[in-house]
């Protein structure tokens, strides 16, 4: 399975060992984290839910968009749910290409399409609360019901 | 029949992770509008709404025993 929802801590080396490919000159790795810090607040935790059998759909969806933009590209795409702590892992994208340019450039396309279609959600929890992300800010609406190309890199 | 489900805020604001509710013949929006108004939801405007596990459009028609989510603004990664 290239594309995962985990409920455990992720095994960054068996995310890349996914992608490994006679024809790859690079394998890019993303390592998202749990931060402490957000505009000055200090987080406590995350809990992280998602919609799991439809965020492996979209997963699965962004590493063929990334296939179909980059000749030869691998994708592998793990994403963590339940309650993390700071510094744990979050998510791991791994992307193999023939050459260099591509991995960094499919592997931040990856990133920022997942921030956007892939049904998964973090509650923050502070020291005097806690709340949704995502619910509260309404950067990203869409009007048409379904996000559009046009929101990929807001 | 037609079972919904919930998310993030929404399912708190629900208390459930799903309902069963007749929704076929009816569109997206028409459901949409049908839900926010019986479990008081007032975010319900700026979430997708997912039919078996794809993104819909406000006017697509719903059929018996479809799947409906609802989607608010995503926040993984």
């Amino acid at each position: 399975m290239m594309y995962e929802i985990a409920k455990d801590p992720i095994d960054i080396q068996s995310v890349i060992d996914k992608v490994v490919q006679r024809e790859a000159g690079a394998i890019n790795t993303f390592i998202g984290t749990v931060r402490e810090l957000t505009k000055g607040k200090k987080t406590l935790y995350l809990i992280y839910e998602a919609y799991e059998p439809m965020a492996v759909k979209k997963l699965e969806q962004i590493g063929n968009e990334i296939k179909e933009r980059w000749e030869g590209a691998e994708v592998a795409i793990t994403h963590r749910v339940g309650k993390l702590d700071i510094t744990d892992v979050a998510v791991v994208i791994a992307v193999s290409t023939p050459h260099r340019a591509d991995s960094y450039e499919a592997n931040r396309y990856a990133i920022e399409r997942i921030k956007e279609i892939v049904p998964i959600w973090k509650k923050e929890h502070w020291e005097d609360g806690q709340e949704w992300i995502g619910n509260q800010l309404e950067t990203v609406a869409y009007p048409s019901g379904k996000p559009e190309e046009g929101d990929l890199n807001e | 029949m037609n079972k919904i489900l919930f998310f993030a805020h929404l399912r708190d604001e629900v208390g459930e992770e799903s309902v069963t509710i007749d929704a076929s013949g009816k569109t997206v929006a028409e459901v949409k509008a049908l839900v926010a108004e019986q479990y008081k939801l007032q975010k319900l405007d700026s979430a997708m709404t997912a039919i078996n596990e794809e993104f819909a459009p406000n006017d697509e028609v719903i059929k018996d025993g479809d799947v409906i989510a609802f989607i608010p603004p995503v926040s993984g990664g």
